[in-house]
Protein backbone atom coordinates (compact mmCIF):
# COMPACT_ATOMS: atom_id res chain seq x y z
CA UNK A 1 0.00 0.00 0.00
CA UNK A 2 1.71 3.60 -0.95
CA UNK A 3 2.28 6.02 1.91
CA UNK A 4 -0.37 8.23 0.56
CA UNK A 5 -2.93 5.56 1.14
CA UNK A 6 -2.18 4.67 4.41
CA UNK A 7 -1.69 8.74 5.16
CA UNK A 8 -5.84 9.26 4.39
CA UNK A 9 -6.54 5.65 6.07
CA UNK A 10 -5.03 7.03 9.31
CA UNK A 11 -6.63 10.32 9.57
CA UNK A 12 -10.04 8.46 9.00
CA UNK A 13 -9.75 6.49 11.84
CA UNK A 14 -8.25 8.96 14.08
CA UNK A 15 -11.24 11.25 12.43
CA UNK A 16 -13.63 8.92 13.92
CA UNK A 17 -11.99 8.38 17.45
CA UNK A 18 -12.42 12.27 17.81
CA UNK A 19 -16.05 11.81 16.54
CA UNK A 20 -16.39 9.65 19.67
CA UNK A 21 -17.30 6.58 17.84
CA UNK A 22 -15.76 4.28 20.14
CA UNK A 23 -17.62 5.33 22.71
CA UNK A 24 -20.00 2.99 21.19
CA UNK A 25 -18.11 0.21 23.57
CA UNK A 26 -19.49 1.79 26.55
CA UNK A 27 -22.78 1.11 25.32
CA UNK A 28 -21.73 -2.54 24.22
CA UNK A 29 -20.44 -3.20 28.03
CA UNK A 30 -23.51 -2.21 29.24
CA UNK A 31 -25.97 -3.77 27.03
CA UNK A 32 -23.79 -7.41 27.80
CA UNK A 33 -22.75 -7.62 31.24
CA UNK A 34 -26.59 -6.72 31.89
CA UNK A 35 -27.94 -9.47 30.03
CA UNK A 36 -25.24 -11.50 31.49
CA UNK A 37 -26.05 -10.39 34.64
CA UNK A 38 -29.76 -10.72 34.46
CA UNK A 39 -30.38 -13.93 31.75
CA UNK A 40 -29.61 -15.99 34.45
CA UNK A 41 -31.85 -14.97 37.12
CA UNK A 42 -35.04 -14.93 34.84
CA UNK A 43 -34.41 -17.72 32.51
CA UNK A 44 -33.52 -21.41 32.98
CA UNK A 45 -29.92 -22.35 31.18
CA UNK A 46 -29.25 -20.05 28.50
CA UNK A 47 -27.36 -17.58 29.87
CA UNK A 48 -24.28 -18.53 27.56
CA UNK A 49 -26.44 -18.61 24.71
CA UNK A 50 -27.55 -15.38 25.10
CA UNK A 51 -24.02 -13.97 25.96
CA UNK A 52 -23.21 -15.24 22.21
CA UNK A 53 -26.20 -14.64 20.67
CA UNK A 54 -26.60 -10.92 21.54
CA UNK A 55 -22.97 -10.55 22.17
CA UNK A 56 -22.06 -11.32 18.13
CA UNK A 57 -25.52 -9.94 16.92
CA UNK A 58 -24.42 -6.54 19.08
CA UNK A 59 -21.06 -6.63 17.57
CA UNK A 60 -22.71 -6.66 14.30
CA UNK A 61 -25.37 -4.55 14.16
CA UNK A 62 -23.05 -1.75 16.44
CA UNK A 63 -20.27 -2.50 12.98
CA UNK A 64 -22.94 -2.42 10.62
CA UNK A 65 -24.90 0.99 12.35
CA UNK A 66 -20.96 2.93 12.26
CA UNK A 67 -20.42 1.86 9.05
CA UNK A 68 -23.25 3.28 7.33
CA UNK A 69 -23.19 6.43 9.49
CA UNK A 70 -19.41 7.36 9.13
CA UNK A 71 -19.15 5.83 5.30
CA UNK A 72 -21.79 8.00 3.72
CA UNK A 73 -20.05 10.89 5.01
CA UNK A 74 -16.51 10.17 4.35
CA UNK A 75 -16.95 11.97 0.85
CA UNK A 76 -19.67 14.58 1.03
CA UNK A 77 -18.86 15.41 4.14
CA UNK A 78 -15.34 16.05 3.11
CA UNK A 79 -16.74 18.15 0.22
CA UNK A 80 -19.39 19.90 2.63
CA UNK A 81 -16.14 21.40 4.56
CA UNK A 82 -14.05 22.03 1.32
CA UNK A 83 -11.20 19.99 3.28
CA UNK A 84 -11.14 17.68 0.05
CA UNK A 85 -10.02 20.30 -2.64
CA UNK A 86 -6.53 20.80 -0.31
CA UNK A 87 -6.38 16.79 -0.09
CA UNK A 88 -7.00 16.55 -3.95
CA UNK A 89 -4.56 19.71 -4.68
CA UNK A 90 -1.72 17.81 -3.51
CA UNK A 91 -0.31 14.96 -5.43
CA UNK A 92 -3.18 12.50 -3.70
CA UNK A 93 -5.06 11.02 -6.58
CA UNK A 94 -8.74 10.50 -6.58
CA UNK A 95 -8.50 6.52 -6.60
CA UNK A 96 -6.13 6.56 -3.48
CA UNK A 97 -8.82 9.22 -1.44
CA UNK A 98 -11.74 6.42 -2.02
CA UNK A 99 -9.07 3.35 -0.76
CA UNK A 100 -7.54 5.39 1.96
CA UNK A 101 -11.18 6.40 3.61
CA UNK A 102 -11.94 2.80 2.71
CA UNK A 103 -9.03 1.40 4.73
CA UNK A 104 -9.47 4.32 7.54
CA UNK A 105 -12.95 3.01 8.07
CA UNK A 106 -12.42 -0.95 7.99
CA UNK A 107 -9.84 -0.08 10.67
CA UNK A 108 -11.93 1.52 12.71
CA UNK A 109 -14.36 -1.10 12.39
CA UNK A 110 -11.70 -3.78 12.94
CA UNK A 111 -10.55 -1.96 16.55
CA UNK A 112 -14.04 -1.32 17.71
CA UNK A 113 -15.39 -5.57 16.80
CA UNK A 114 -11.51 -6.23 18.56
CA UNK A 115 -12.76 -4.74 21.74
CA UNK A 116 -15.91 -5.66 21.56
CA UNK A 117 -14.40 -9.14 21.24
CA UNK A 118 -12.54 -9.40 24.20
CA UNK A 119 -16.72 -8.06 25.97
CA UNK A 120 -17.74 -11.45 24.68
CA UNK A 121 -15.25 -13.76 25.73
CA UNK A 122 -15.07 -11.70 28.87
CA UNK A 123 -19.02 -12.30 29.49
CA UNK A 124 -18.64 -16.02 28.30
CA UNK A 125 -16.16 -16.65 31.29
CA UNK A 126 -18.03 -14.66 33.47
CA UNK A 127 -21.41 -16.77 32.89
CA UNK A 128 -19.46 -20.36 32.03
CA UNK A 129 -16.66 -20.31 34.38
CA UNK A 130 -14.67 -21.58 31.76
CA UNK A 131 -13.99 -22.02 27.95
CA UNK A 132 -14.84 -25.09 25.65
CA UNK A 133 -12.78 -25.94 22.80
CA UNK A 134 -16.52 -24.99 20.56
CA UNK A 135 -16.42 -21.54 21.90
CA UNK A 136 -13.41 -21.20 19.19
CA UNK A 137 -15.89 -20.95 16.53
CA UNK A 138 -17.12 -17.63 17.65
CA UNK A 139 -13.42 -16.00 16.34
CA UNK A 140 -15.17 -17.08 12.78
CA UNK A 141 -18.68 -15.71 13.66
CA UNK A 142 -16.41 -12.94 14.90
CA UNK A 143 -14.37 -12.65 11.57
CA UNK A 144 -17.73 -13.19 9.46
CA UNK A 145 -18.80 -10.35 11.01
CA UNK A 146 -16.13 -8.47 10.02
CA UNK A 147 -16.17 -9.50 6.06
CA UNK A 148 -19.57 -7.84 6.89
CA UNK A 149 -17.97 -4.52 7.61
CA UNK A 150 -16.10 -4.71 4.97
CA UNK A 151 -18.68 -4.89 2.56
CA UNK A 152 -21.10 -2.34 3.86
CA UNK A 153 -18.06 -0.09 4.42
CA UNK A 154 -17.94 -0.58 0.45
CA UNK A 155 -21.57 0.13 -0.38
CA UNK A 156 -21.71 3.17 1.95
CA UNK A 157 -18.48 5.02 0.26
CA UNK A 158 -19.87 3.79 -3.27
CA UNK A 159 -22.88 5.69 -2.46
CA UNK A 160 -21.50 8.42 -0.84
CA UNK A 161 -19.52 9.16 -4.22
CA UNK A 162 -22.41 10.24 -5.67
CA UNK A 163 -25.58 10.68 -3.33
CA UNK A 164 -26.53 12.67 -0.39
CA UNK A 165 -25.76 11.39 3.49
CA UNK A 166 -29.71 10.41 3.94
CA UNK A 167 -30.29 9.14 0.59
CA UNK A 168 -26.69 7.14 1.06
CA UNK A 169 -27.53 6.04 4.48
CA UNK A 170 -31.09 4.76 3.08
CA UNK A 171 -29.04 2.62 0.15
CA UNK A 172 -26.94 1.14 2.57
CA UNK A 173 -29.37 0.05 4.82
CA UNK A 174 -31.98 -1.20 2.21
CA UNK A 175 -29.34 -2.98 0.89
CA UNK A 176 -28.00 -4.75 4.17
CA UNK A 177 -31.44 -6.09 5.03
CA UNK A 178 -31.85 -6.89 1.31
CA UNK A 179 -28.61 -8.89 1.71
CA UNK A 180 -29.41 -10.55 4.77
CA UNK A 181 -31.98 -12.38 2.54
CA UNK A 182 -30.45 -12.36 -0.30
CA UNK A 183 -31.19 -16.19 -0.02
CA UNK A 184 -34.59 -16.48 -0.29
CA UNK A 185 -34.34 -13.72 -3.04
CA UNK A 186 -31.98 -16.45 -5.18
CA UNK A 187 -34.67 -19.25 -4.36
CA UNK A 188 -37.50 -17.08 -5.53
CA UNK A 189 -35.90 -15.83 -8.65
CA UNK A 190 -35.37 -19.53 -9.22
CA UNK A 191 -38.87 -20.26 -9.63
CA UNK A 192 -39.92 -17.70 -12.00
CA UNK A 193 -38.92 -18.20 -15.73
CA UNK A 194 -38.61 -16.33 -18.75
CA UNK A 195 -36.75 -13.11 -19.03
CA UNK A 196 -38.38 -11.77 -15.90
CA UNK A 197 -36.34 -14.82 -14.46
CA UNK A 198 -33.34 -13.53 -15.95
CA UNK A 199 -34.03 -10.29 -14.82
CA UNK A 200 -34.68 -11.30 -10.86
CA UNK A 201 -32.08 -13.97 -10.98
CA UNK A 202 -29.54 -10.67 -12.05
CA UNK A 203 -30.29 -8.92 -9.58
CA UNK A 204 -30.47 -11.47 -6.59
CA UNK A 205 -26.58 -11.61 -8.03
CA UNK A 206 -25.69 -8.51 -8.03
CA UNK A 207 -27.21 -7.25 -4.44
CA UNK A 208 -24.52 -8.50 -1.49
CA UNK A 209 -25.20 -11.52 0.23
CA UNK A 210 -24.98 -11.48 3.95
CA UNK A 211 -26.66 -14.65 4.26
CA UNK A 212 -24.10 -17.04 4.58
CA UNK A 213 -21.52 -14.69 6.39
CA UNK A 214 -24.63 -14.98 9.69
CA UNK A 215 -23.07 -17.82 11.27
CA UNK A 216 -24.44 -16.84 14.84
CA UNK A 217 -27.06 -19.40 15.56
CA UNK A 218 -24.79 -22.00 14.39
CA UNK A 219 -21.76 -21.10 16.97
CA UNK A 220 -23.87 -19.97 19.76
CA UNK A 221 -24.82 -24.19 19.76
CA UNK A 222 -21.43 -25.25 19.20
CA UNK A 223 -21.65 -26.10 15.70
CA UNK A 224 -18.70 -26.24 13.22
CA UNK A 225 -17.98 -23.73 10.29
CA UNK A 226 -17.12 -25.76 7.08
CA UNK A 227 -13.11 -24.74 6.01
CA UNK A 228 -14.62 -24.33 2.88
CA UNK A 229 -17.28 -21.63 3.43
CA UNK A 230 -14.44 -19.55 5.37
CA UNK A 231 -12.58 -19.60 2.22
CA UNK A 232 -15.59 -18.76 -0.06
CA UNK A 233 -17.00 -16.42 2.46
CA UNK A 234 -13.47 -14.63 2.39
CA UNK A 235 -12.82 -14.59 -1.50
CA UNK A 236 -16.71 -12.96 -2.07
CA UNK A 237 -16.12 -10.31 0.66
CA UNK A 238 -13.13 -9.26 -0.89
CA UNK A 239 -14.44 -9.94 -4.66
CA UNK A 240 -17.53 -7.80 -3.48
CA UNK A 241 -16.04 -5.21 -1.59
CA UNK A 242 -13.43 -4.79 -4.77
CA UNK A 243 -16.56 -4.22 -6.98
CA UNK A 244 -17.86 -1.55 -5.29
CA UNK A 245 -14.92 0.04 -4.39
CA UNK A 246 -13.97 0.29 -8.63
CA UNK A 247 -17.91 1.23 -8.45
CA UNK A 248 -16.96 4.63 -6.22
CA UNK A 249 -13.57 5.13 -7.63
CA UNK A 250 -15.19 4.88 -11.33
CA UNK A 251 -17.58 7.52 -10.19
CA UNK A 252 -15.37 9.56 -7.94
CA UNK A 253 -13.06 9.59 -10.65
CA UNK A 254 -15.68 11.23 -13.05
CA UNK A 255 -17.60 13.73 -10.76
CA UNK A 256 -17.46 17.44 -11.11
CA UNK A 257 -15.95 18.91 -8.22
CA UNK A 258 -15.85 22.61 -9.12
CA UNK B 1 -2.74 6.78 -21.80
CA UNK B 2 -3.40 9.84 -19.80
CA UNK B 3 -3.52 8.69 -16.02
CA UNK B 4 -7.41 9.75 -15.80
CA UNK B 5 -7.81 7.55 -18.34
CA UNK B 6 -5.90 4.25 -16.66
CA UNK B 7 -7.81 4.56 -13.91
CA UNK B 8 -10.73 4.33 -15.41
CA UNK B 9 -9.69 1.73 -17.84
CA UNK B 10 -8.52 -0.40 -14.54
CA UNK B 11 -11.52 0.32 -12.02
CA UNK B 12 -13.88 -0.64 -15.19
CA UNK B 13 -11.69 -4.15 -16.02
CA UNK B 14 -11.43 -4.70 -11.90
CA UNK B 15 -15.28 -3.79 -11.35
CA UNK B 16 -16.33 -6.48 -14.32
CA UNK B 17 -13.64 -9.10 -12.93
CA UNK B 18 -14.62 -9.33 -9.75
CA UNK B 19 -18.17 -8.81 -10.42
CA UNK B 20 -17.81 -11.96 -12.51
CA UNK B 21 -15.79 -13.68 -9.57
CA UNK B 22 -18.62 -12.37 -7.03
CA UNK B 23 -20.74 -14.67 -8.98
CA UNK B 24 -18.86 -17.29 -9.59
CA UNK B 25 -18.31 -17.54 -5.64
CA UNK B 26 -21.54 -17.18 -4.64
CA UNK B 27 -22.71 -20.07 -6.96
CA UNK B 28 -20.20 -22.48 -5.22
CA UNK B 29 -21.39 -20.83 -1.70
CA UNK B 30 -25.51 -22.21 -2.66
CA UNK B 31 -23.69 -25.45 -3.57
CA UNK B 32 -21.68 -25.66 0.35
CA UNK B 33 -24.72 -23.80 1.99
CA UNK B 34 -27.61 -26.00 -0.38
CA UNK B 35 -30.74 -26.10 1.29
CA UNK B 36 -29.87 -23.56 3.98
CA UNK B 37 -32.26 -21.55 4.24
CA UNK B 38 -35.12 -23.74 3.80
CA UNK B 39 -33.28 -26.29 6.55
CA UNK B 40 -32.88 -23.08 8.96
CA UNK B 41 -35.21 -22.93 11.93
CA UNK B 42 -38.68 -20.80 11.31
CA UNK B 43 -36.74 -17.07 12.10
CA UNK B 44 -40.29 -16.38 14.00
CA UNK B 45 -42.12 -19.42 14.58
CA UNK B 46 -44.98 -18.04 16.33
CA UNK B 47 -47.84 -16.98 13.72
CA UNK B 48 -49.45 -14.30 16.22
CA UNK B 49 -45.90 -12.85 16.73
CA UNK B 50 -45.55 -12.68 12.52
CA UNK B 51 -48.88 -11.27 12.07
CA UNK B 52 -48.13 -8.26 14.81
CA UNK B 53 -44.71 -7.90 13.26
CA UNK B 54 -46.51 -7.38 9.77
CA UNK B 55 -47.43 -4.03 10.84
CA UNK B 56 -50.82 -4.56 8.88
CA UNK B 57 -49.42 -5.27 5.82
CA UNK B 58 -50.27 -9.43 6.71
CA UNK B 59 -51.48 -10.18 3.33
CA UNK B 60 -48.24 -9.56 1.31
CA UNK B 61 -46.53 -11.40 4.52
CA UNK B 62 -48.99 -14.36 3.70
CA UNK B 63 -47.78 -14.61 0.38
CA UNK B 64 -44.33 -14.89 1.05
CA UNK B 65 -45.03 -17.03 3.72
CA UNK B 66 -46.99 -18.88 1.28
CA UNK B 67 -44.15 -18.81 -1.47
CA UNK B 68 -41.47 -20.12 1.03
CA UNK B 69 -43.88 -22.93 1.91
CA UNK B 70 -44.26 -23.64 -1.62
CA UNK B 71 -40.59 -23.77 -2.31
CA UNK B 72 -39.77 -25.62 0.45
CA UNK B 73 -41.99 -28.16 -0.12
CA UNK B 74 -40.92 -27.92 -3.82
CA UNK B 75 -37.15 -28.32 -2.81
CA UNK B 76 -37.05 -31.06 -0.35
CA UNK B 77 -39.87 -32.93 -2.66
CA UNK B 78 -37.31 -32.88 -5.69
CA UNK B 79 -35.01 -34.22 -3.06
CA UNK B 80 -36.80 -37.21 -2.13
CA UNK B 81 -37.05 -35.91 1.19
CA UNK B 82 -38.71 -37.71 4.09
CA UNK B 83 -39.06 -35.35 6.62
CA UNK B 84 -41.09 -32.09 6.19
CA UNK B 85 -40.47 -30.66 9.94
CA UNK B 86 -41.23 -27.08 8.43
CA UNK B 87 -44.35 -27.58 6.22
CA UNK B 88 -46.74 -27.51 8.46
CA UNK B 89 -45.78 -23.96 10.90
CA UNK B 90 -44.69 -22.40 7.66
CA UNK B 91 -48.92 -23.13 6.63
CA UNK B 92 -49.96 -22.48 9.74
CA UNK B 93 -48.42 -19.04 9.55
CA UNK B 94 -49.57 -18.25 6.41
CA UNK B 95 -53.07 -19.14 6.88
CA UNK B 96 -52.74 -17.38 10.48
CA UNK B 97 -51.76 -14.23 8.25
CA UNK B 98 -54.79 -14.54 5.44
CA UNK B 99 -57.31 -16.61 6.46
CA UNK B 100 -58.58 -16.19 2.92
CA UNK B 101 -55.91 -17.73 1.23
CA UNK B 102 -57.59 -20.79 0.20
CA UNK B 103 -55.06 -21.84 -2.35
CA UNK B 104 -52.65 -22.39 1.02
CA UNK B 105 -55.40 -24.91 2.46
CA UNK B 106 -56.11 -26.57 -0.44
CA UNK B 107 -52.65 -27.08 -1.96
CA UNK B 108 -51.36 -27.33 1.80
CA UNK B 109 -53.44 -30.30 2.34
CA UNK B 110 -52.33 -32.05 -0.96
CA UNK B 111 -48.68 -31.34 0.28
CA UNK B 112 -49.25 -32.39 3.97
CA UNK B 113 -51.26 -35.10 3.46
CA UNK B 114 -50.17 -37.85 1.12
CA UNK B 115 -47.28 -40.52 2.58
CA UNK B 116 -43.60 -39.91 0.75
CA UNK B 117 -42.42 -39.31 -1.50
CA UNK B 118 -45.42 -37.78 -2.58
CA UNK B 119 -45.80 -35.87 0.36
CA UNK B 120 -45.18 -35.12 3.60
CA UNK B 121 -47.13 -38.09 5.45
CA UNK B 122 -49.15 -35.80 8.28
CA UNK B 123 -52.42 -36.15 7.35
CA UNK B 124 -53.47 -35.36 10.65
CA UNK B 125 -52.11 -31.72 9.93
CA UNK B 126 -53.59 -31.94 6.60
CA UNK B 127 -56.96 -32.30 8.77
CA UNK B 128 -56.09 -29.65 11.48
CA UNK B 129 -55.15 -27.18 8.29
CA UNK B 130 -58.46 -27.76 6.27
CA UNK B 131 -60.42 -27.17 9.62
CA UNK B 132 -59.04 -24.23 9.97
CA UNK B 133 -60.46 -23.29 6.56
CA UNK B 134 -63.56 -24.45 7.05
CA UNK B 135 -64.03 -22.46 10.70
CA UNK B 136 -62.41 -19.19 8.32
CA UNK B 137 -64.23 -19.76 5.15
CA UNK B 138 -67.62 -21.66 6.07
CA UNK B 139 -69.57 -21.18 2.92
CA UNK B 140 -66.76 -23.02 0.61
CA UNK B 141 -67.74 -26.31 -0.72
CA UNK B 142 -64.49 -26.91 -1.64
CA UNK B 143 -62.59 -27.21 1.58
CA UNK B 144 -65.29 -29.82 2.54
CA UNK B 145 -64.53 -31.95 -0.52
CA UNK B 146 -61.08 -31.57 0.58
CA UNK B 147 -61.34 -32.60 3.73
CA UNK B 148 -63.77 -35.65 2.80
CA UNK B 149 -61.25 -36.52 0.15
CA UNK B 150 -58.38 -36.69 2.79
CA UNK B 151 -60.54 -38.72 5.49
CA UNK B 152 -61.50 -41.07 2.49
CA UNK B 153 -57.84 -41.48 0.49
CA UNK B 154 -55.23 -40.93 3.28
CA UNK B 155 -56.91 -41.73 6.49
CA UNK B 156 -59.41 -44.72 5.25
CA UNK B 157 -62.11 -42.94 7.95
CA UNK B 158 -65.10 -43.35 5.92
CA UNK B 159 -67.62 -42.45 8.16
CA UNK B 160 -65.69 -39.11 8.48
CA UNK B 161 -65.59 -38.30 5.34
CA UNK B 162 -69.03 -38.73 4.54
CA UNK B 163 -69.54 -36.28 7.31
CA UNK B 164 -67.45 -33.76 5.27
CA UNK B 165 -69.09 -34.34 2.63
CA UNK B 166 -72.60 -33.73 3.56
CA UNK B 167 -71.36 -30.96 5.66
CA UNK B 168 -70.40 -29.97 2.00
CA UNK B 169 -73.29 -30.63 0.06
CA UNK B 170 -75.69 -28.30 2.38
CA UNK B 171 -73.45 -25.32 1.83
CA UNK B 172 -75.17 -22.74 -0.86
CA UNK B 173 -74.01 -23.28 -4.58
CA UNK B 174 -72.52 -26.91 -3.76
CA UNK B 175 -71.18 -29.03 -6.47
CA UNK B 176 -74.08 -31.36 -6.79
CA UNK B 177 -71.71 -34.14 -6.83
CA UNK B 178 -71.03 -33.93 -3.05
CA UNK B 179 -74.20 -34.91 -2.17
CA UNK B 180 -74.33 -38.71 -4.52
CA UNK B 181 -70.46 -38.73 -2.50
CA UNK B 182 -72.19 -38.74 0.76
CA UNK B 183 -74.77 -41.30 -0.70
CA UNK B 184 -71.99 -43.74 -2.28
CA UNK B 185 -69.76 -43.19 0.74
CA UNK B 186 -71.94 -46.49 2.75
CA UNK B 187 -72.29 -48.42 -0.70
CA UNK B 188 -68.70 -48.33 -1.60
CA UNK B 189 -66.26 -47.07 0.59
CA UNK B 190 -62.94 -48.50 0.18
CA UNK B 191 -63.42 -49.65 -3.22
CA UNK B 192 -62.12 -48.64 -6.29
CA UNK B 193 -65.09 -47.19 -7.89
CA UNK B 194 -65.38 -44.44 -5.01
CA UNK B 195 -61.66 -43.51 -5.35
CA UNK B 196 -62.16 -43.12 -9.20
CA UNK B 197 -65.43 -40.99 -8.44
CA UNK B 198 -63.18 -39.24 -6.18
CA UNK B 199 -60.82 -37.91 -8.41
CA UNK B 200 -63.06 -37.77 -11.50
CA UNK B 201 -64.58 -35.00 -9.15
CA UNK B 202 -61.71 -33.13 -8.04
CA UNK B 203 -60.29 -32.93 -11.96
CA UNK B 204 -63.73 -31.41 -13.46
CA UNK B 205 -63.81 -29.40 -10.51
CA UNK B 206 -60.22 -27.51 -10.67
CA UNK B 207 -58.87 -25.24 -13.26
CA UNK B 208 -55.81 -25.95 -11.57
CA UNK B 209 -53.59 -27.59 -13.90
CA UNK B 210 -51.51 -29.22 -11.54
CA UNK B 211 -54.41 -30.49 -9.25
CA UNK B 212 -56.15 -31.55 -12.80
CA UNK B 213 -52.86 -33.00 -13.86
CA UNK B 214 -52.64 -35.24 -10.45
CA UNK B 215 -56.17 -36.17 -10.96
CA UNK B 216 -55.49 -37.71 -14.25
CA UNK B 217 -52.36 -39.47 -13.20
CA UNK B 218 -54.02 -40.83 -10.32
CA UNK B 219 -57.26 -41.88 -12.65
CA UNK B 220 -54.85 -44.07 -14.53
CA UNK B 221 -52.62 -45.76 -11.84
CA UNK B 222 -56.73 -46.47 -10.77
CA UNK B 223 -56.99 -47.97 -14.06
CA UNK B 224 -53.81 -50.05 -14.10
CA UNK B 225 -54.90 -51.31 -10.92
CA UNK B 226 -58.29 -52.59 -11.92
CA UNK B 227 -56.43 -53.84 -15.24
CA UNK B 228 -53.80 -55.94 -13.54
CA UNK B 229 -56.74 -57.22 -11.20
CA UNK B 230 -58.62 -58.23 -14.09
CA UNK B 231 -55.72 -59.89 -16.13
CA UNK B 232 -54.56 -61.91 -13.24
CA UNK B 233 -58.03 -63.31 -12.40
CA UNK B 234 -57.68 -64.23 -16.21
CA UNK B 235 -54.15 -66.16 -15.33
CA UNK B 236 -55.73 -67.69 -12.72
CA UNK B 237 -58.55 -69.36 -14.69
CA UNK B 238 -55.92 -70.51 -17.97
CA UNK B 239 -54.04 -71.97 -14.71
CA UNK B 240 -57.15 -74.04 -13.40
CA UNK B 241 -58.16 -74.90 -17.17
CA UNK B 242 -53.93 -76.29 -18.15
CA UNK B 243 -52.53 -76.70 -14.59
CA UNK B 244 -49.94 -74.24 -15.44
CA UNK B 245 -49.27 -70.63 -15.94
CA UNK B 246 -48.85 -69.22 -19.56
CA UNK B 247 -45.68 -68.11 -20.94
CA UNK B 248 -46.90 -65.20 -23.16
CA UNK B 249 -50.46 -63.42 -23.80
CA UNK B 250 -50.61 -65.07 -27.14
CA UNK B 251 -51.29 -68.39 -24.99
CA UNK B 252 -54.67 -66.35 -23.38
CA UNK B 253 -55.40 -64.89 -26.87
CA UNK B 254 -55.56 -68.70 -28.58
CA UNK B 255 -57.32 -70.00 -25.04
CA UNK B 256 -59.92 -67.40 -25.77
CA UNK B 257 -59.16 -65.56 -22.85
CA UNK B 258 -58.46 -62.39 -23.75
CA UNK B 259 -58.88 -61.02 -27.59
CA UNK B 260 -55.58 -59.03 -27.84
CA UNK B 261 -52.34 -58.66 -25.92
CA UNK B 262 -53.48 -55.98 -23.35
CA UNK B 263 -52.15 -52.40 -23.53
CA UNK B 264 -51.14 -50.13 -20.54
CA UNK B 265 -51.94 -46.50 -20.16
CA UNK B 266 -49.17 -45.35 -21.51
CA UNK B 267 -49.73 -47.94 -24.79
CA UNK B 268 -46.99 -50.66 -23.57
CA UNK B 269 -48.19 -53.91 -23.40
CA UNK B 270 -48.61 -55.31 -20.30
CA UNK B 271 -45.57 -57.92 -18.80
CA UNK B 272 -46.42 -61.46 -18.29
CA UNK B 273 -44.15 -62.80 -15.12
CA UNK B 274 -43.40 -66.47 -14.87
CA UNK B 275 -44.92 -66.82 -11.76
CA UNK B 276 -48.73 -65.09 -13.83
CA UNK B 277 -48.06 -61.92 -11.75
CA UNK B 278 -48.60 -58.93 -14.30
CA UNK B 279 -46.95 -55.84 -14.23
CA UNK B 280 -46.60 -52.76 -16.36
CA UNK B 281 -43.14 -52.17 -18.62
CA UNK B 282 -42.16 -48.72 -17.02
CA UNK B 283 -43.91 -47.77 -13.84
CA UNK B 284 -41.81 -44.92 -13.40
CA UNK B 285 -44.27 -43.35 -16.71
CA UNK B 286 -46.94 -44.19 -14.55
CA UNK B 287 -46.79 -42.09 -10.52
CA UNK B 288 -48.85 -43.34 -7.73
CA UNK B 289 -48.97 -47.07 -9.27
CA UNK B 290 -49.68 -49.68 -6.18
CA UNK B 291 -50.60 -52.70 -8.35
CA UNK B 292 -48.92 -53.80 -11.42
CA UNK B 293 -45.51 -52.60 -10.18
CA UNK B 294 -42.22 -55.31 -9.75
CA UNK B 295 -41.80 -56.17 -6.46
CA UNK B 296 -39.63 -53.90 -4.42
CA UNK B 297 -40.36 -51.31 -6.35
CA UNK B 298 -39.51 -47.58 -4.80
CA UNK B 299 -41.29 -44.43 -7.22
CA UNK B 300 -39.81 -41.70 -8.16
CA UNK B 301 -40.97 -38.17 -6.34
CA UNK B 302 -43.83 -37.60 -9.32
CA UNK B 303 -43.00 -34.82 -11.59
CA UNK B 304 -44.50 -33.02 -14.68
CA UNK B 305 -48.16 -33.57 -13.55
CA UNK B 306 -49.20 -30.54 -14.63
CA UNK B 307 -48.52 -32.18 -18.84
CA UNK B 308 -51.27 -34.50 -17.73
CA UNK B 309 -53.43 -32.43 -17.58
CA UNK B 310 -52.97 -30.77 -21.40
Amino acid sequence: MNARIMSIASNTFREAVRDRVLYNLIGFALLLSGAAIFVGQISIDIEKLVVINLGLTAVSLFGIVIAIFIGIGLVSKEIDKRTLYTVLSRPVRRWEFIIGKYFGLAGTLVVNAFFMAIGVFAALLYVAHHYQASDGWILVALYFIILQFLIICSLALLFSSFSSPLLSAVFAFSLFVIGSFSEDLRGFAALVKGPAGWVATGIAYLVPNFSALNVIGMVAHGQAIASRLIALNTLYALLYSAVALSGAVLIFQHRNLK
Amino acid sequence: MKPSKKVTLTATVLLTVCMAGSVAVLRELDKVRAGATLEDVLYISSPKLVKRLSLGYDGLMADIYWTRAVQYFGSRHAARASRYRQLAPLLTITTTLDPQLVVAYEFGANFLSPQPPAGAGMPDEAVKLIEFGIQNNPDNWHLYYDLGFLYYMDLKDYPRAEDAFVRGSKVPNAHPFLKILAAQMAQHAGDTQMARALWTTTYQTSQEKQIRGNAIAHLRALQVADDVTALERIVARYREITGQNPTNWSELVNAHLLRDTPLDVTGRPYKLMPSGRVEVEVPDDIPFIEKGAPEGYTPPPPKDLEKLAG
